[in-house]
């Protein structure tokens, strides 16, 4: 596969991972999930509703695991203990799949990841054999860490998850993709196409979203946009831009050759 | 009779009671399902041959959409 996404070993065409909340319905979540052309899903873990008709479509119906590779989180969960739980249940539920992406947040307001946690976690689950991605602050020094304990993906945030601020810190970003060998994910904060290519544009190997779809007036064209921003933010990274320059622009055109300046 | 806590609610049930046949009684046998007690996983070929006890505390997960 040409220029393919490698995580743990597994090969990846599209670099765009979507998440599956907060669509309108599961007929939504397939169409967004196809226009985007994504091959990794999130997913959360959850308590089933006791008395629930066991017929009902579920998301495993809407998105079947044999086409899309499942990405349970650790969404909700505020310490290592309950996010090793969480992904133990994942486990067990999608037949031993042992990719995952570890969250551990700080506060229900700005959810940001509470780093300590996030490693002590990622070094249990690493132990009991799982493939972590990890969501974590834009901290090169924590993302070598996160490297260091196991982990086969480094995601960090590029904005607060759901705010579709964009890419805050791009410099961050630039200095945790050339401090890690792993691949770096963003993951939460881009809101539109652009911040898609942006991030692309850095040399991140992927980017992780799904407010920016979900929340889109149209989120199918949204996803559509988001698969060419990421293709051509990651073409445009790897064709290497030209070097920006404050001053002495060079025209396009030839200078010489002009006509002759009207007489005064 | 043993009272159980099943994802926070309580339930009551005649013994002897295993975890398939609870799953059963509250109609959550054939959901793609995984189920953890006091903490530790029941994997699903053991449902039929764990027994529950008196105060256990049961988590009963689905996948579901999330991000």
């Amino acid at each position: 596969m040409k220029d393919a996404l490698v995580i743990a070993g597994k090969s990846y065409a599209s670099r765009l991972l979507i998440g599956t909340g907060k669509y309108r319905d599961f007929a939504q979540t397939t169409a967004a999930v196809e226009a985007s052309g994504a091959q990794i899903v999130t997913v959360a873990i959850r308590r089933t509703n006791i008395g629930q008709n066991a017929n009902e479509p579920s998301l495993l119906d809407a998105l079947p695991p044999s086409k899309f590779t499942y990405l349970p989180n650790t969404a909700g969960c505020y310490n290592a203990a309950d996010a090793v739980r969480t992904l133990r249940l994942a486990r067990e539920l999608l037949d031993g799949h042992d990719l995952v992406k570890l969250e551990v947040l700080g506060d229900p307001h700005t959810l940001y990841p509470n780093m300590p946690e996030t490693l002590e976690a990622a070094k249990q689950l690493v132990k009991e054999g799982f493939k972590v991605m990890v969501y974590c602050s834009d901290d090169p020094i924590q993302a070598q860490m996160l490297e260091a304990a196991g982990c086969v993906a480094i995601m960090p945030l590029a904005s607060l998850i759901g705010s579709g601020m964009g890419i805050l810190n791009p410099w961050n970003l630039q200095l945790v993709i050339d401090k890690v060998k792993l691949p770096v994910i963003v993951d939460a904060g881009v809101g539109t196409a652009s911040d898609a290519a942006i991030a692309m544009e850095l040399g991140c190997d992927g980017v992780l979203m799904n407010t920016a779809v979900a929340a889109a007036r149209d989120p199918v064209m949204m996803a559509r946009a988001m698969k060419k921003a990421v293709e051509a933010g990651r073409e445009a990274f790897l064709a290497g831009r030209m070097p920006k320059k404050l001053y002495a622009a060079a025209p396009s055109s030839p200078s010489e050759g002009k006509i002759a300046p009207k007489a005064a | 009779m043993i009272q159980v806590i099943v994802n926070g609610a309580q339930h009551r049930f005649e013994t002897p009671l295993d975890v398939g046949t609870m799953l059963q009684k509250l109609q959550m046998a054939g959901k793609k399902i995984a189920v953890e007690r006091n903490g530790e996983i029941i994997p699903k070929s053991l449902h039929q041959k764990t027994l529950l006890a008196d105060g256990d505390q049961l988590e009963v997960v689905v996948a579901v959409g999330g991000g």
